[in-house]
């Protein structure tokens, strides 16, 4: 379970505080799928950095009673100057998983092949994409946050996706964030829109999507 | 604000020292690399430095007319520079080239910094090993009179790197103008730290004020161990402990400070 409790966030700007979650709370249960909506820059992914821990909020609370993936998203998580298999090596040393019995699966799954050993800068978003998703493959998370990035990629990075993630993880539970709304149709129980600094849940998708077309 | 999850004392020190490992090892390659002597750098490069200086301070003639091996004083007093001056030096802008990294909620700003200081100790410590034993060897330099002294000394002038360290890191990641005022500082320093003279060289005065300055003492009890009876030493282990002390205190609760801030990239 993970409860966030009365989550403001305030970024200090050049022109004043700017509040960017104002009171959202939530509950994540253990299995439960949540889809998150909203404009560009109405503090999506802010919401799902919170959650992994990766930033603190300005007030609220947090508790984490299952474990939580990082942000699975396009920038951040990885030194661009290190390779792949070196930001492999990180991650597992990291959260405590053995190396090297990864390293296959990474590099089957990723379809990087030598592009595991040049550094992650030089690789387009697509190749990013894939690091990122196979990386996060090999530790075992609870729940996954997952922001855009599954979005990226052709149609054999979906078909794996769908199948590592959807179907064989399908008991974990996972926040996403998407503009691409069959995404969320697809993979989600429920959504919420964010708007303002506030976060409406709705239990219907459809709902979900008039409020945040209307908005 | 509350950040709650059930995590033991034990298992977080378990955690920390992973993710410290980490972000050593992660250093390591991307300052060293694996190209020629790769991670050997971390002491060849102090090494150089010091065998530099101490050829330059025995053509020079630095040991004022004192009995004192040049070769010993320029070891000892250089490498004594380079523990404390490179840690600090080293955590200065060390968040942003890590930002990313933090996108893993258990790489925090204080792991960034412990990392980075921890490898310039074993640099630093590494290469005076190398250089003492070396030169004890040949000869050109005693054996230590009172080897837990040196040990005593080493260690104090490590703790108040590493506390200076987390205090200036902090400081520079809160103000831009730190970074800047920071070279300068060290700079000036050098001449001041206690590594190009003994203080009962100095007029009685200077005596008093430059004992102000903590990694003085630090050399002090350094060069006491080395040459004992040879010289005569002017420290108080305490004023430094208690310099350390607070110099901790604040470090570690600016790079708290820090941490709550810092934005992942």
């Amino acid at each position: 379970m993970i409860v966030l409790e009365n989550i403001t966030k305030r970024y200090n700007t050049r022109q004043g505080a700017s509040t960017v979650l104002n009171g959202v709370s939530l509950q994540v249960k253990p299995g439960e799928k949540i889809g998150i909506l909203g404009r560009n820059g109405s503090g999506k992914s802010t919401l799902i950095r919170i959650i992994s821990g990766a930033e603190l909020p300005t007030s609220g609370s947090i508790t984490r009673s299952m474990s939580v993936s990082w942000p699975l998203a396009f920038g951040g998580a990885f030194q661009g100057s290190l390779t792949g298999l070196d930001n492999l090596r990180f991650i597992c040393r990291v959260y405590g998983v053995d190396f090297l019995p990864c390293v296959d699966y990474v590099e089957e799954f990723s379809e990087l092949g030598r592009y595991m050993r040049e550094p992650v800068k030089t690789y387009s978003s697509g190749m990013r994409a894939r690091l990122a998703f196979a990386i996060s493959m090999v530790v075992e998370f609870d729940c996954f946050l997952i922001d855009e990035v599954i979005s990226v990629g052709d149609a054999r990075f979906h078909a794996k996706c769908q199948q590592e993630l959807f179907e064989k993880r399908r008991d974990r539970a996972m926040i996403m964030v998407s503009h691409e709304a069959h995404n969320i149709r697809e993979h989600c129980s429920h959504a919420c829109v964010i708007s303002e600094g506030k976060l409406n849940e709705f239990t219907d998708i459809n709902a979900a999507y008039e409020y945040y077309q209307s908005n | 604000m509350g950040i709650t999850s059930e995590v033991s004392l034990r298992r977080s020190g378990r955690i920390q020292a992973r993710v410290i490992w980490a972000l050593l090892m992660r250093e390591i390659i991307t300052r060293y690399g694996r190209h020629n002597i790769g991670f050997m750098w971390m002491f060849v490069e102090p090494m150089m430095f010091t065998l530099g200086v101490a050829a330059l301070w025995s053509f020079a003639g630095l040991s004022h007319g004192s009995s004192l091996p040049i070769v010993a004083f320029a070891i000892t007093g250089y490498s004594a520079v380079l523990l404390w001056r490179n840690m600090p030096g080293r955590c200065v802008g060390a968040i942003e080239p890590n930002l990313a990294l933090m996108y893993h909620r258990n790489v925090k700003v204080m792991d960034i910094y412990a990392s980075r200081i921890l490898l310039e100790v074993a640099g630093a410590t590494i290469s005076f090993t190398i250089l003492s034993l070396l030169f004890i060897a040949i000869g050109w330099m005693p054996y230590p009179e009172d080897i837990m002294k040196v040990l005593v000394g080493w260690f104090m002038l490590a703790w108040f790197g590493g506390a200076l360290a987390f205090t200036v890191g902090g400081l520079s990641a809160m103000s831009e103008a730190v970074e800047k005022v920071w070279h300068p500082i060290t700079y000036l320093m050098f001449p001041l730290s206690g590594a190009m003279f003994m203080v009962e060289w100095l007029p009685d005065v200077a005596k008093n004020i430059i004992l102000y300055l903590p990694m003085v003492h630090g050399v002090e009890i350094l060069r006491e161990g080395y040459f004992g009876s040879a010289v005569r030493a002017h420290y108080d282990i305490l004023y430094m402990g208690v310099i350390c002390l607070c110099l901790t205190l604040l470090g570690l609760s600016l790079t708290r400070e820090v941490g709550r801030r810092v934005t992942p990239e």
